[in-house]
């Protein structure tokens, strides 16, 4: 059965919604100073690639980027299913009393954000925790909500939302499939 | 998606090769939590490991417990001295006594090759082994895998020399079925009263009439433990004149290619299997091992607790 | 109670006799045989259409623990066992507690086979005292006490002047030798065949040649002193060519095996099955093939089951801890008949080896339908098809490695001294 799909957002649309949320981070921490992006495995590790281009684009220099797996810090590790496999968790840098910017490419039932917050908790305490998403498609199961967002997509729980990557992981389109 | 199907790992001849690489590749992406600060994360929180012993264990007991403890299990040891089985209590009768404190695994270590087998008709908790008879070691042959991976990126294709007391070994034994899954080639050298019958039938394994033979070209160097009390016994006149025929030195390594790993699953014997300067030259990944076990033991925990879908 | 068995295939090599004939069986021994037989009053008629009649079969190898190990096994209900696997006759080795060494532990068993038991029990007394493999037993006092023969079985006579001495000594009295064969040392802890098998299941082999060594000693020993002996449960290729030879050059020897051994090979440990687990050890292949072979060309003599009844308990555990050995009486007869549709051995052949051949070597007397022989007659339907379950087996113990399997023919009624007393 191939599912119905409706592209929300083309590649170029994606890329004006990581600029925008590239501004909206710097202006609402007054610059890069102890920024760091971490994304979540694995759409997330992409996009925080991408606004942290963006970052570089308008104020120069690097922000250092991170990638967390919350594999290990999900809520579901006792059900029935086999469990994930593991990914890579790579964070070669301090979070002490960093300003950490969570990047994931949609926001949904808030289970992965609590996750990947509890992850990050241990590699110490960062100064505070903004969250950055693709798209936010609604139904939260938990109080979390996000700081950046490229587009708020209203679905049904029936519907599901893709960012879909290229070879080389750059996004190249959002897709809602019925 | 590849996904982990077995309730148990009692040995690496009943995984597939996807498995394995499964439980490499987790291990892999695990390792990064023992170089944390904090050193544990949350997965097996609430789930409880019991270590049972049957033989003495020092290295691989201390791994699977803090590997346990790093995914936040609890985990309890009980070990021969401190058992039942004194008591003529029976394998199954211990275990049913130790399922009613429900345990979610069990690794166990015990003499008998097969003990695991008899022991997962009897319980309904994953098994995992740390040893069995001269059957399998599992975790060992996974680590020891692991270790082979982080020096050549691949384990196919590659030469790897087990030399020693291939009879007696359940390392050779885990470390011929994973690695001959992978599409390792394996010579093995030994005298011919520790070389078993048909072991060549188990993959591609040949076996070498000389060390030399088994040394040449390969990539990997793995010598076994000679346990002591063999000597004597039939199977060899004694260390000295075993150390002249199997021993690793560093006249013989340089017939391996330049740079192969040298690896001992330990404890080793000092001058027997292999002379002190080998142990601790720069071609030695014996610590590596060590270190990778931990990672490989998370990642067999991790999966066997996950739910069964057959 | 008469008897008339009409409308059977009527099988008795002895008398070389292959007909659809009819039997009559009076006071116990058979009267008459022949054509269309008219059942005198008040005999029964058993109507043996679509059965082999056969001289009743005879397991020269059985364990009966009683006395003393009842819990796996006892008299009664191993006899049970025998008639319902077709036997009218089994011999019962002496590792039993207290070891048949002496008069009185015959004696026991004989009486309670006479009072309590199915079927006819020889007792084999042992060669040694209490099995020690150091001092001979009385044999002449065990001969009159009803022993057909003597043997250590379960162990071997380590001592080759010892087992020497033995064969001599029951050749002056008259009672057959029959040895395990096997060499201590080689054995050692091993626990199942050394080959493939062994080595991938991490588990310490018994070489073959561990019991060739024993079977070529026992030969050359009967060779030297001219005293027959008889070699229990034949499982190598070696030693069939070693027993084949020596019969080649006129030496005294006579040999059995067990179903298990030409039906099975050691790749049924796989799984650590202690069901598979005996002693000799299951071999390969090429064993089951020289041992067919064997019973093709003669120079194995008899089947016999090595029946070894273990409780439960000393089998559901690790495999090097379990007991050897695994319960045969009830399979036999339908696993032996497989011999027959392989075309390994004819019909007649079959009851040779499971009846007039064992017979023959103990000097039993029995094995034979003529008429004044004791009315031990089996009937075997070849065709019906049934399915080992422990809970129909007779037999106290159930480590049969046929459990759940199905198996083809088998006893269709068993008749003791002119009793009916097994019938399907």
């Amino acid at each position: 059965m191939v599912a119905e799909q409706t592209v929300l957002m083309d590649g170029e649309g994606i890329k004006r919604a990581l600029t925008r949320i590239a501004h909206e981070i710097l202006e609402r921490n007054k610059g890069v100073t102890d920024i760091v992006l971490i994304g979540i495995r694995s759409g997330g590790v992409f996009l925080a690639d991408g606004i942290a281009q963006q970052i570089g684009v308008i104020e120069g220099g690097t922000v250092p980027v991170g990638a967390v797996d919350i594999t290990l810090y999900r809520d579901d590790c006792s059900g029935q299913l086999p469990h994930h496999p593991v990914g890579k968790t790579e964070i070669p840098f301090s979070l002490e009393a960093k300003k950490v910017i969570l990047v994931d490419d949609v926001l949904y039932t808030g289970r992965t954000i609590r996750a990947a917050m509890d992850a990050l908790m241990d590699f110490g305490r960062p100064q505070s925790i903004q969250l950055a998403v693709l798209i936010d498609r609604g139904h939260r199961e938990l109080p979390i909500r996000a700081d950046f967002v490229g587009r708020n997509v209203p679905t049904s729980l029936k519907e599901n939302v893709q960012v879909v990557f290229d070879g080389i992981n750059q996004p190249i389109e959002v897709v809602l499939e019925k | 998606m590849a996904e982990f199907k077995h309730k148990h790992i009692i040995a690496l001849r009943d995984l597939s090769k996807e498995d394995i690489e499964l439980l490499i590749s987790t291990a892999e992406n695990m390792r990064e939590i023992n170089g944390r600060d904090i050193k544990k994360v949350p997965t097996l929180r609430g789930k409880t490991i019991i270590n049972l012993f049957y033989e003495a264990s020092t290295r691989t007991r201390t791994s699977f417990e803090i590997a346990g403890k790093r995914l936040s299990a609890d985990t309890v040891n009980i070990t021969t001295a401190s058992s039942s089985t004194t008591k003529g209590e029976t394998l199954a009768d211990t275990a049913l006594n130790l399922l009613a404190m429900k345990p979610d695994i069990i690794v166990m270590r015990h003499s008998v090759s097969g003990a695991h087998y008899f022991l997962a008709d009897k319980i309904n908790c994953s098994i995992i082994n740390a040893g069995d008879g001269a059957h399998e070691h599992p975790s060992q042959g996974l680590l020891d895998m692991l270790t082979m991976k982080d020096r050549f990126g691949r384990l196919d294709g590659l030469k790897v020399a087990i030399v020693g007391d291939i009879t007696h070994s359940r390392v050779a034994r885990s470390n011929i079925q994973g690695l001959t899954k992978l599409g390792s080639k394996v010579f093995l050298a030994g005298p011919p009263t520790m070389m078993p019958p048909g072991v060549e039938k188990l993959g591609d394994v040949t076996v070498c009439t000389t060390m030399n033979e088994a040394l040449q070209d390969a990539d990997v160097v793995m010598m076994l433990r000679i346990q002591q009390e063999r000597q004597g016994k039939a199977l060899m006149p004694n260390a000295r004149e075993y150390s002249r025929y199997f021993g690793l030195n560093p006249a013989n390594i340089k017939l391996a290619r330049p740079n192969a790993m040298v690896m001992h699953p330990g404890p080793i014997n000092r001058g027997v299997e292999m002379s002190s300067s080998m142990v601790d030259c720069d071609q030695s990944w014996i610590l590596k091992q060590v270190e990778n076990g931990v990672a490989v033991r998370m990642a067999m925990l991790y999966h066997v607790c996950g739910g069964e879908l057959e | 109670m008469d008897l008339l068995i009409k409308n059977g295939r009527l099988i008795d090599p002895g008398q070389k006799i292959d007909d659809t004939l009819d039997i009559l069986v009076q006071n116990g021994l058979i009267k008459e045989i022949g054509k269309g037989l008219a059942a005198p009053a008040g005999a029964e008629t058993v109507d043996a259409s679509g059965t082999y009649v056969v001289p009743g079969l005879i397991d020269m190898h059985v364990h009966l623990r009683d006395p003393g190990l009842e819990y796996k096994e006892d008299i009664v209900s191993g006899t049970k066992a025998a008639v319902a696997g077709g036997f009218t006759s089994i011999c019962c080795m002496p590792n039993t507690k207290p070891v048949i060494d002496n008069k009185t532990v015959a004696s026991y068993i004989i009486n309670k086979a006479k009072a309590e038991g199915s079927c006819n029990v020889f007792p084999v007394g042992s060669i040694t005292y209490g099995l020690s493999g150091d001092r001979m037993s009385e044999m002449g006092e065990l001969k009159e006490s009803g022993c057909v023969a003597v043997s250590d079985d379960g162990k071997p006579v380590n001592n080759s002047e010892l087992m020497m001495r033995a064969l001599q000594y029951a050749a002056g009295i008259g009672i057959m030798v029959i040895s395990h064969a096997e060499e201590i040392e080689l054995v050692g802890e091993g626990v199942m065949n050394e080959g493939f098998t062994s080595t991938e299941l991490g588990l310490k082999g018994i070489p073959r040649v561990a019991e060739d060594i024993a079977t070529s000693r026992e030969t050359l020993l009967a060779e030297y002193t001219g005293a027959p002996i008889h070699i229990a449960h034949v499982s190598t290729k070696g030693s069939v060519r070693i027993i084949r030879e020596a019969k080649g050059r006129g030496v005294r020897v006579t040999c059995e095996t067990a179903p298990h051994y030409f039906t099975l090979t050691d790749d049924a440990v796989r799984g650590y099955n202690t069901n598979a687990k005996m002693n000799p050890p299951l071999r390969e292949a090429d064993d089951v093939a020289s041992i067919k072979e064997g019973l093709k060309d003669g120079t194995i003599d008899a089947i016999a089951t090595d029946h070894a009844p273990h409780h439960l308990d000393e089998k559901d555990v690790e495999f090097n801890v379990a007991m050897n050995g695994i319960i045969g009486l009830e399979t036999s007869l339908s696993l032996s008949l497989g011999l027959v549709e392989e075309g390994v051995l004819t019909l007649n052949q079959l009851i040779e080896k499971m009846s007039s051949n064992p017979s023959n070597i103990l000097g039993l007397n029995r094995g034979s339908l003529k008429v004044g022989a004791v009315a031990d007659i089996t009937l075997i339907d070849p065709k019906f098809e049934w399915i080992v379950e422990a809970d129909k087996l007779s037999s106290k113990s159930k480590n049969s490695p046929w459990l759940g399997q199905k198996l083809k023919g088998g006893a269709a009624a068993t008749i003791v001294g002119g009793k009916l007393v097994y019938k399907r």
